[in-house]
């Protein structure tokens, strides 16, 4: 996907004013944290989880070349094709290729945050490809030619308004329906027959297993399952992070997943799939192909962004972001948002166009606190300012006051004497008020708050004058 | 070709940092957990938590009889895709049956779980010639028959039965519960593709008669 | 540490709490004494270097590190009535880790840094005698919180304030929008984040808010005051040490 035309701020800043938006980031914010938070109370092994998560994703990326060769061998083994692909231009050049051979007309899809990193819908509509989506909440988004705003609730800037309007403008010939059971009905209506008419279905793999050859995906609609069953081919798209060596340390991720990502204790749907149908199946694909993406991962490996390739895409750390709740998931301008966007984004699309995305961050540590795999989240945030810093990214401005400011700061008597000095005239701008409303330099501050004033001298020039006892 | 490109980009990149391709340790996983005696109680438990309704039955002879009258409480026409095992069940004359792919308006699915976790009230399909795919997703009602025996306490506890049953199908399906969404204002609604409801059978140990 | 040795605490003067609100300072230093420690304010600190390390920069932060390492680490400890301070001074021995000949100093003081609310209930017991009549509500600051474990002992040491009753508002460790230069980079997502904020305040039926982090304080207590609430807005510490006759954060003096 290309990145969302404007800026960050400019992208923000809509987002604040867009009542609709801002209803429904009210209606989603404490809904997710307080269900994670009652679930993992339910497993008082979740910590333990967590530390085994992480263990077993840092073991493989060790070694990832060996696992994955150990994954792509046995798929192979078992009727299957492993695709390898370098770049975003690569895996869609396999997919259309697969598509092509295929004589394809209708593509499928399942819910897949990779096949939206390397922008497969565009390319596969100009091939002339009707191209569905199929979770209900992507379903939305392609119908309102959006992005997704959120790894696992793609639709989560709409309000049920604008489901209703989306479905009356595309569905013709039906009556408009407004509550969620008749939207959801309705859906589900519209993309009965896509199912049956599908030559090619994509979905992404959550999980690859080394030991089994098998892609893993975990839903709650079941549509992944019908993407996968009834198209001709199965399609998996998925980053060459996500291999796993057992089916269980799959069982470690599980228990973590679905209650990290919506509270569940486990999805609806955990989906195994293992090579084509069988002799004798009756139904299930009858071509198998996994497309493992690199598009700059092997290049994280080595540096020091590593633990993001941990990342099990559940969103925990946006649903918990204070950021992300105020201004929501199209403010950051592709298609990972949020904490794990911040980082991941500046890396996919490099640092200078993304510079904003780690600095809109109040390091706060929440998203840190709640992450299943143990990604030092925050850390990584500041550590990627600390990368814009040594690309000379950061503005000749700022630069300029933070040199400024060191420098006065490593001299204990003017920085006093310049302390001293601020102290004494904000107190004269606020008399007796406590308080300033406006202070030239500060604007960004009094903009929107009052600035508290200094109440008396400094503390140390006090404490020398009281001669350290008072 | 482009394996060997992707492969050696990511050799390339763990000879770069130093260490890391001594460090690949697997770690301790925690125990996976168990309920003794309460094995089928939780198994029950959770089914509920995720809107199953269930019903115990004393053999898979039953099942004929049992089946029917839940659709008939619901209206529903005795018109179903049966999982191979389970056609040979005495069923009465006139229940419209088969054994093939589900199709675009089957409605009624009758399926035997391979097992099911009482960890999480799920039921586990093992793909093949005896239980199709889309008999687990397409239709609007899935009965599914479970015998106790095969509830196993924990994933792990399947893991295992699928290594010692010849490895993996095509499709191992673990379903807790009907299909569902909350695409739409977070608001969870039943039924969003796959089943609207999910009914168990459980097949107690004592009447087992197959 | 032993209750018997009198410890000397180097207190961590920071740069908001020096210029805005001394008072913090010395209710710090009467906790503290009250705490049985011997306190002294080395009066060449400057800043412990975390608007540097919080923009990334990382060598000016390594240079301002260095500094009050050899400020501080004479002391049995460092105190500051600050979780984001002590934090940062936290981040050290990370920071300074290619460097043989700095990384033990820091290991060393980073070990030995604390934030006073926890270091009155962890390290030494102190004696709480305050009266504050009045509901407050806390805010877990985040840095406090999450970097370094303050959670339960502001609340602890709160309990026995007399006349003083805490109520909890909902979502008390959501990040009240300040973040440093967040709030100046990105006032109109940090005033959301703030109204956020005020209207647990204000659910809680709560007339003070009480925390302990001052940046934090400034940035609720400014939107407070800009929307004319009568919230009153206190660090911890003043309220512990019985230093409420004043004007709270922001606050008119006439009081
Ligand atoms: S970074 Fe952690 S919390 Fe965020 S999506 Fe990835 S795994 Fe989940």
């Amino acid at each position: 996907m290309k990145a969302l035309p404007g800026s960050f701020d400019s992208r923000a800043e809509a987002a604040l004013a867009d009542p609709s938006l801002q209803k429904a980031l009210a209606n989603f914010k404490p809904l997710f944290v307080a269900k994670r938070a009652a679930a993992v109370a339910e497993l008082p092994e979740f910590e333990r989880l967590r530390d085994a998560a992480a263990g077993i994703k840092d073991a493989v990326l060790c070694e990832l070349d060996v696992w994955l060769e150990r994954y792509a061998d046995k798929v192979e083994s078992l009727g299957g094709k492993v695709h390898f692909a370098k770049d975003a231009e690569a895996a869609r050049e396999i997919i259309r290729d697969i598509c092509r051979k295929a004589g394809a007309r209708t593509v499928c899809k399942g819910k897949s945050m990779v096949s939206e990193e390397i922008g497969l819908n565009e390319v596969l509509e100009e091939d002339g490809y009707r191209v569905v989506e199929t979770d209900l909440g992507e379903y939305i988004i392609q119908l309102a030619k959006e992005p997704p705003s959120h790894i696992i609730a793609p639709a989560i800037h709409k309000t049920r308004e604008q489901v209703a309007d989306l479905f009356a403008q595309n569905h013709p010939g039906r009556p408009r329906e407004d509550s969620v059971a008749g939207l959801v009905n309705e859906a589900r209506h519209a993309l009965r027959e896509r199912f049956f008419q599908s030559d090619v279905g994509i979905t992404g793999g959550n999980f690859l297993i080394a030991e089994t050859g098998t892609s893993v995906i975990v839903t709650n609609e079941g549509n992944g399952d019908l993407t996968q069953t009834l198209s001709r081919i199965h399609v998996v798209t998925s980053g060459i992070e996500r291999v796993i060596p057992t089916l269980d340390d799959l069982s470690v991720f599980l228990r973590l997943l679905a209650r990290s990502a919506t509270g569940q204790d486990t999805e609806c749907y955990t989906t195994l799939s293992t090579g084509p149908r069988r002799p004798g199946d009756v139904d299930g694909p009858e071509e198998y192909h996994v497309v493992l993406v690199d598009n700059g991962r092997s290049k994280m490996l080595a540096g020091r962004f590593r633990d993001m390739l941990r990342c099990i895409r559940c969103g925990a750390c946006m649903n918990h972001c204070p950021v992300y709740g105020a201004v929501g998931g199209h403010a950051y301008g592709w298609v990972y948002p949020g904490p794990m966007g911040s980082i991941l984004t500046p890396l996919f699309n490099g640092l200078a166009e993304t510079y904003d995305l780690p600095n809109a961050c109040t390091l706060n540590g929440r998203c840190q606190s709640v992450c299943p795999v143990r990604i030092p989240l925050t850390d990584l945030i500041r550590t990627m300012r600390n990368e814009q810093v040594k690309a000379g990214l950061m503005p000749a401005s700022q630069r300029r006051m933070m040199a400024a400011w060191g420098w006065v700061a490593r001299q204990p008597g003017l920085y006093r004497a310049l302390e001293r000095l601020g102290s004494r005239m904000m107190r004269l701008r606020a008399g007796r008020r406590g308080a300033l409303s406006s202070l030239p330099g500060a604007g960004a501050w009094t903009e929107g708050r009052d600035l508290p004033a200094p109440a008396g001298p400094t503390f140390i020039d006090q404490w020398k004058s009281r001669g350290r006892e008072q | 070709m482009s394996r060997e490109l992707v492969l050696h980009e990511i050799r390339r990149a763990i000879a770069g940092a130093a260490g890391l391709r001594g460090r690949s340790q697997l770690p301790q996983r925690p125990q996976p957990p168990s309920y003794g005696d309460r094995r089928i109680d939780r198994f029950t438990e959770r089914l509920e938590a995720h809107a199953c309704s269930w019903e115990a039955i004393g053999g898979l002879d039953e099942l004929p009889a049992r089946v029917l009258a839940w659709l008939e409480q619901r209206g529903l026409a005795r018109r179903m895709a049966v999982a191979p095992p389970l056609m040979e069940l005495p069923w009465p004359e006139g229940v419209h049956r088969h054994a093939g792919a589900a199709g675009i308006d089957e409605s009624v699915a009758v399926s035997l779980a391979f097992a099911g976790i009482a960890e999480s009230g799920s039921l586990v399909m093992y793909s093949g010639p005896n239980s199709p795919i889309t008999h687990n997703f397409v239709p609007e009602f899935h009965l599914v028959a479970i015998r106790d025996e095969d509830v196993s306490d924990s994933q792990e506890g399947i893991w295992a039965k699928v290594r010692a049953h010849g490895g993996m199908p095509r499709a191992l399906n673990l379903i807790a519960g009907p299909s569902r969404t909350g695409d739409v204002e977070q608001t969870i609604q039943l039924g969003a593709h796959g089943p609207r409801q999910v009914h168990v059978l459980l097949v107690r140990a004592k009447g087992v008669t197959s | 540490m032993s209750q018997a040795k009198r410890p000397r605490v180097g207190l961590l003067a920071t740069c908001l709490m020096n210029v805005f609100r001394p008072n913090i300072g010395f209710s710090a230093v009467d906790l503290l004494r009250a705490a049985g420690c011997e306190v002294a304010v080395p009066d060449s600190q400057t800043c412990c270097g975390q608007p540097a390390y919080s923009a990334g920069d990382d060598e000016l932060a390594g240079r301002m590190a260095r500094q009050l390492i050899e400020q501080f680490e004479g002391y049995d400890c460092l105190v500051s009535p600050s979780g984001s301070c002590v934090g940062t001074v936290r981040k050290y021995p990370q920071l300074l880790a290619g460097d043989a000949q700095w990384a033990p100093r820091a290991e060393a003081l980073a070990a030995r840094s604390f934030e006073l609310l926890s270091f009155l209930v962890d390290v030494r017991q102190v004696d709480i005698q305050a009266r504050y009549p009045g509901r407050a509500t806390y805010h877990d600051s985040c840095s406090g919180l999450r970097q370094l474990g303050v959670k339960r002992q502001p609340r602890e040491l709160l309990s026995k304030v007399d006349g003083l009753e805490l109520t909890e508002m909902e979502d008390a460790e959501v990040c009240c929008g300040f973040g440093g230069s967040f709030c100046v980079k990105y006032p109109k997502i940090s005033e959301k984040m703030v109204d956020d904020k005020l209207r647990s305040i204000g659910a809680s039926g709560a007339d003070t808010l009480l925390g302990g982090d001052l940046g934090c304080l400034m940035n609720m207590a400014g939107r407070l005051k800009r929307i004319g609430s009568k919230v009153r807005v206190w660090h911890t510490a003043e309220v512990l040490a019985g230093r409420t006759d004043g004007a709270a954060i922001g606050e008119e003096e006439s009081r």
